[in-house]
């Protein structure tokens, strides 16, 4: 607890210079927002300087950062200029989509790497360890949306076993949002049908994600395990006639844990980039999309909006991370 | 490497050729030179791979699959994607390293300064760091780009804005390590002025890891740069940059597979050469580091 409070001033310094930068861009817009805002090519001189004085734009800088800050603080982003809605009720909407496939990629590359990792490293110089480090290399160098679209030739357009877009197929009901995970969501209303159609659409686009944190949790779950095997009490805890998994899994990868925590949520963070490029791929319904296509039709308000939002959940993520060090290290606390 | 552990041990494994020790990290180094000579030839020199001309539209000929006449078929305009590919290897290269050379001289200059000022500056100046790598890259990127405006050279310089801090961070520690050094004592004491000592003794002893860093991040560039082509921010057509054709070719996927493929193929097998020899110039710069820096990023 003493941790976060250290940190909390530096936090909110970061929050600050963040939202400054985010705001600086507003500025830089092209484009007078007082023209748009009072209708265009048909606005009058007056129109525009009544819109000006509307919006603050006449103020000194300061107070319109001020402005900025009181309105992104009560969740207003002002509204699309596409679908003239209320940025943040379009956040609302799309962000689950986005948690879904980032947690589900990230549980997939977690159940896969730290086994893997862990094998490896138990059988350090055997094939499967050699196999790691090429491994990792080779598919870090895949361009994501060239394997995504490889993916999709394969298993929607030769193989027919998944479907290549969406979250849900065109006509089944989506169960009462509750969390705003269709897998949750789904299990709750017990509607069998909604999970095994929503957990096929999510199978493709959540493994081609989760390849971006697969090669580094690995490596790093081998590295801090090679780093603890030789320790004493592992040696004491074979002497005592436990069997090599339980001296394996319970007494090395928890006295592991802490650096494979650590990059599992660094990798959480990383994942940010991935699904904006993964959801266009896969034309999933999530903040990704929502950004990628508000940048296309050049909506600013949206395009600000995510670039807060993104950069604020990496920042707490990251800090979330630091935060958790002691809750799994006692050395670490005090 | 395998190869080292035998030679290590005793064995007299001689490399027949005599080759230079950075090339003797085994096949997958030669390939991937091999691979880093050919798609820098197609920089230079497109034209020593294919006579046609990458714009040349034929509508006739049109999303066609490979064939003799065009081994890698041709796209929806009927352009041979062959030739595409080819001349697409100066746009895709060149960003890279424009991306990375930038960001390393920025980086670099201010890391060596920071780690050369003292206490109070390089505090203030580390928390600047900081703020710049809190910045997911690809949503920067695309804030920038779509307040700049699209293209290459804007995606370029959207990924410098918060590239150059790591580059920073790297450079001043190792300024830290080397500034209390003898020789750079020694250069104090015969009264050289400290701009002389910054750039003719601390710089060149801090260089190895940023440049194994650098090669490795040329690859983590490419792709980068691709990725923004794909959400369509970065290159624009008619440029046949890689990242683009993937793009184009994304929407003949399920009929035409082959125009998204081959150039994707061609980022894959370049990232790939350039992690490659990355990796063998850490093993033979910097063995000290590895795992650990990259996992810290």
């Amino acid at each position: 607890m003493t941790l976060v409070l250290r940190r909390l001033p530096l936090l909110v310094l970061l929050l600050a210079a963040i939202s400054a930068a985010v705001f600086a861009l507003t500025q830089a817009l092209p484009g007078d927002p007082a023209f748009i805002a009072a209708g265009g090519g048909d606005a009058t001189p007056e129109m525009i300087a009544h819109a000006r004085e509307r919006l603050g734009l006449d103020r000194p800088l300061w107070v319109q950062y001020a402005l900025y800050m009181r309105n992104a603080l009560a969740g207003d982003f002002g509204r699309s200029l596409v679908n003239r809605k209320p940025v943040i009720e379009d956040l609302a909407a799309f962000w689950p989509a986005s948690a879904e496939l980032a947690l589900a990629a990230i549980a997939i590359s977690a159940a896969i790497g730290i086994p893997l990792g862990v094998l490896s490293a138990v059988r350090a110089g055997r094939w499967l360890d050699r196999l790691i480090t090429p491994g990792s290399v080779f598919l870090g160098s895949m361009p994501i949306f060239w394997l995504g679209l490889m993916a999709v030739l394969v298993f929607y357009r030769v193989l027919d076993v998944l479907p290549a877009a969406g979250r849900l197929t065109v006509g089944l009901a989506p169960p009462p949002a509750v969390t705003g995970l269709l897998l949750v969501d789904s299990l709750l209303a017990r509607d069998l049908t909604v999970f095994a159609d929503a957990l096929a659409h999510l199978v493709l686009p959540a493994s081609i994600l989760s390849v971006i944190s697969l090669a580094m949790i690995t490596r790093v779950t081998r590295a801090a395990m090679l780093d603890i095997l030789h320790e004493d009490y592992l040696r004491t805890a074979r002497a005592k006639g436990l069997s090599e998994p339980r001296v394996v899994l319970k007494h090395g990868l928890r006295n592991a844990s802490v650096p494979i925590v650590t990059v599992v949520g660094i990798q959480l963070g990383q994942l940010i980039g991935g699904v904006v490029v993964t959801e266009t791929i896969f034309s999933w319904p999530g903040l990704g999309l929502y950004a990628v296509t508000a940048v296309e039709n050049q909506d600013y308000p949206a395009i600000l909006a995510f670039t807060l939002l993104a950069t604020v959940v990496y920042v707490v993520i990251n800090l979330a991370v630091d935060v958790l060090y002691p809750l799994l290290d006692p050395r670490m606390r005090g | 490497m395998a190869t080292e552990g035998a030679a290590a041990a005793g064995a007299p494994i001689r490399s027949p050729m005599r080759l230079p020790r950075f090339f003797r990290g085994g096949t997958p180094v030669l390939l991937a030179t091999a691979v880093l000579a050919i798609a820098g030839l197609m920089t230079l020199a497109p034209e020593l791979f294919t006579r046609r001309d990458p714009n040349a539209i034929a509508y006739l000929e049109r999303l066609q699959p490979p064939s003799l006449a065009h081994p890698l078929g041709t796209d929806e305009n009927g352009r041979d994607v062959w030739a595409r590919v080819v001349h697409g290897a100066r746009p895709t290269l060149a960003a890279a390293v424009s991306l990375i050379a930038l960001s390393l001289a920025a980086g670099s200059l201010a890391g060596l300064v920071i780690g050369a000022a003292g206490r109070r500056t390089d505090e203030a100046l580390m928390r600047v760091t900081e703020f710049f790598l809190a910045l997911p890259q690809i949503v920067w990127a695309l804030a920038l780009t779509s307040v700049m405006g699209r293209g290459l050279v804007n995606c370029v310089l959207a990924l410098a804005v918060t590239w150059w801090a790591q580059y920073a961070r790297l450079m001043r520690a190792q300024v830290l390590g080397v500034r209390h050094r003898e020789f750079v004592l020694a250069s104090r004491a015969l009264g050289q002025r400290e701009w002389r000592i910054l750039l003719r003794h601390l710089l060149p002893n801090c260089f190895s890891p940023v440049l194994v860093k650098a090669t490795i991040d040329v690859s983590l560039a490419i792709l980068l740069l691709a990725a923004l082509s794909f959400l369509g921010v970065g290159a624009q057509p008619p440029l046949p940059e890689w990242g683009a054709m993937v793009t184009i070719g994304r929407k003949y996927l399920l009929d035409y597979p082959w125009y998204a493929t081959f150039p994707g193929l061609a980022i894959f097998v370049v990232v790939l050469a350039f992690n490659i020899l990355g990796e063998r110039l850490r093993d033979v710069l910097d063995p000290a580091s590895g795992l650990h820096e990259r996992a810290g990023r």
